[in-house]
């Protein structure tokens, strides 16, 4: 009977941990890291809990696995019931670094030493505006394949089409960044939040265009390339959301995809 | 040369390497994790046709290079681009002295570029006027993510990169090939950050600066510098093997390059021995952007083609290109947006 409930136990935080690591985001492709793949392993026992998360190549750049491995430690210890929390980078060439700054609480700087200045924020928060700029192209792009005529300076909220994944997930990009979600406020938007006047649209349009193009594409090359590097990783992945439909990325079978 | 439908194409294959990751010159294990890495990418987008043993990838010598490139490989000609990695190799990962006894052997085949890095200070420079002079220089190849010492990487903004950058243009280095890899220093900043690429190539209008990758994984930060610097490059190696497994990627990937830099500055490269020319020079004679795609791209053109496949190396390295595979100067802007007539907001 304890036995029995200590099994029920440990896989309830399991799942509680696991949907604490849904949490955690990879910046650069505005995917829960759960999503690609990037959680190796959740071990529960007792009130001890040990992750362990791997990336798509020994080489991926350090800050964002920083962010991540520190973003995942974050949720999982303000998990209700959760004791001691180890999480582990595996394989990467910064593992042994990051593993040591992170149980030993040193923190980004402390981690890092001469090669950190000040803070990842700024970091963190330049893929959150290029998030929003993918979800702003793919909803107007979206408007403009059903309208072609339609003038994208002009086009506002309250005239994308309501429900639809594409308008769900600028609203919820906008949320987060702090700009106006009301029916009235225009679509089309500069990095830096301004409207852009009519002449700067079609260019505003294409570099959020690119930017697009360059989130999708690595997307799904890191999420191919971690299928290659570990075998089976695949199983770990959900297809990427439904959110993101404008001109999907066939991918064909490679040697080892 | 290659020729398809009528019509023959110059090839120049403008990165190639010869590297040794064999066990016996691997430093540490970041030698062991970098060919890995290059042996994923490698196993994750070839056909599986063209997929090689690990043994054999680690290092290829020579006598093969040529067959791969050459025989197999219906290249003109083509340049080594070699990186150091002095830490993670004994003897470095691109071979100078094979690859450039290679060159010399076949001088109408092969360009052998060097490189240089900034953190080698004085001795450096000497050292470079030394190469340029023993191996006649027309470019280098910059990894500004390579190791050194304590430090994990560097800046083309660093004032050291340019003394080294003026010396390239007194030496006649005309072309300067980066790779932008995930440089560490300073960790706060994306790693891949391409913004250094502009303001070297305002200060040095006489250099041709070749981002490899097209700026991969930030190809949105590439084409907005590059739109405006007409000195700026995109190499495609490494973004062109997408057009087998990633084929509607790889028609974005052109459709952005075309819109943003036009067809004169769009450099084909293989990454030898990261993928062998061959497949890819027949992928992309015969690609097309895929029809549901044209409200955003327009089509490629023949004339794109013949351009990034070779005419466009050629003609910044110099190469003789036989007469009846050139084409008449396209006499583009230097700047800003192209075909902005086929893109969909032209009616905005």
């Amino acid at each position: 009977m304890t036995a029995l409930l200590t099994d029920r136990t440990a896989g309830y935080l399991e799942s509680e941990v696991r949907a604490a690591l849904g949490t955690v985001v990879d910046p650069e492709l505005d995917e829960p890291i759960t999503d690609v793949g990037f959680v190796r392993s959740v071990t529960v026992r007792g009130s001890a809990v040990e992750v362990h998360l791997r990336l798509p190549t020994s080489f991926c750049a350090p800050n964002f696995a920083w962010l991540m491995v520190s973003d995942a430690h974050d949720a999982v210890s303000a998990v209700p019931g959760v004791g001691s929390v180890v999480v582990e980078l595996d394989d990467h060439h910064d593992s042994d670094l990051i593993n040591r700054g992170l149980a030993a609480g040193l923190g980004y700087r402390g981690t890092f030493g001469h090669e950190a200045e000040e803070s990842l924020d700024e970091l963190r928060a330049t893929f959150r505006r290029k998030a929003h700029t993918a979800a702003m192209e793919r909803a107007l792009t979206g408007l403009l394949r059903t309208d072609p005529g339609a003038d994208v300076a002009a086009v506002t909220l309250g005239d994308l089409p309501a429900g639809e994944h594409t308008t769900d997930a600028l609203l919820r990009r906008r949320a987060a960044l702090g700009l106006p979600v009301d029916d009235g406020a225009p679509v089309l938007l500069h990095p830096d939040g301004t409207r852009p006047t009519p002449a700067e649209a079609p260019m505003a349009l294409r570099r959020a265009r690119s930017v697009r193009v360059s989130v999708d594409g690595n997307a799904h090359f890191c999420r191919g390339l971690l299928t290659t590097r570990y075998p089976g990783s695949e199983a770990d992945q959900t297809p990427r959301p439904e959110d993101r439909p404008l001109l999907p990325l066939t991918v064909s079978k490679g040697t080892q995809p | 040369m290659y020729s398809k439908d009528g019509e023959d194409y110059y090839i120049v294959d403008a990165h190639i390497a010869l590297w040794d990751a064999r066990p016996e010159n691997q430093r540490n294990v970041h030698g062991r994790q970098f060919i890995d890495c290059f042996y994923d990418y490698h196993r994750n987008l070839s056909p599986e046709s063209e997929v090689w043993g690990y043994e054999e990838y680690l290092y290829q010598g020579g006598e093969r290079l040529m067959r791969d490139v050459f025989v197999d490989g219906i290249v003109d000609h083509a340049i080594f681009q070699p990186a150091r990695l002095a830490e993670f190799y004994h003897r470095g990962f691109g071979q100078t002295e094979e690859a450039f006894a290679l060159a010399q052997a076949h001088p109408d085949r092969l360009t052998y570029n060097h490189y240089w890095d900034p953190r080698d200070g004085e001795n450096g420079l000497t050292a470079l006027r030394e190469a340029a002079e023993r191996m006649n220089l027309r470019g280098v190849k910059l990894y500004t993510a390579d190791w050194h010492g304590e430090s994990r990487g560097w800046k083309l903004t660093d004032p050291m990169a340019y003394r080294y950058l003026e010396l390239s243009q007194e030496l006649g280095i005309r072309n300067i090939h980066i790779h932008k890899g995930p440089t560490i220093r300073p960790l706060d900043r994306d790693a891949f950050d391409v913004a250094d690429v502009d303001h070297v190539a305002s200060d040095f209008t006489e250099l041709n600066f070749v981002v490899e990758h097209c700026g991969l994984p930030r190809l949105e930060d590439f084409c907005w510098i590059a739109t405006q610097e007409p000195n700026v490059f995109a190499g495609l190696a490494v973004a062109i093997p997408f057009i087998h497994t990633r084929p509607r990627y790889f028609a974005q990937i052109m459709g952005e390059l075309t819109y943003w830099l036009g067809e004169d500055r769009i450099l084909f490269a293989s990454d030898y021995a990261l993928w062998t020319p061959k497949w890819l020079v027949e992928r992309f004679v015969d690609f097309q952007i895929p029809e549901d795609m044209t409200p955003e791209y327009a089509p490629l053109t023949t004339e794109l083609k013949k351009k990034v496949l070779g005419l466009n190396a050629a003609r910044l390295y110099d190469l003789d290109v036989p007469a009846h595979l050139r084409l008449p100067d396209a006499g583009e802007t230097a700047t800003g947006p192209r075909q902005p007539a086929a893109a969909d907001l032209a009616s905005v």
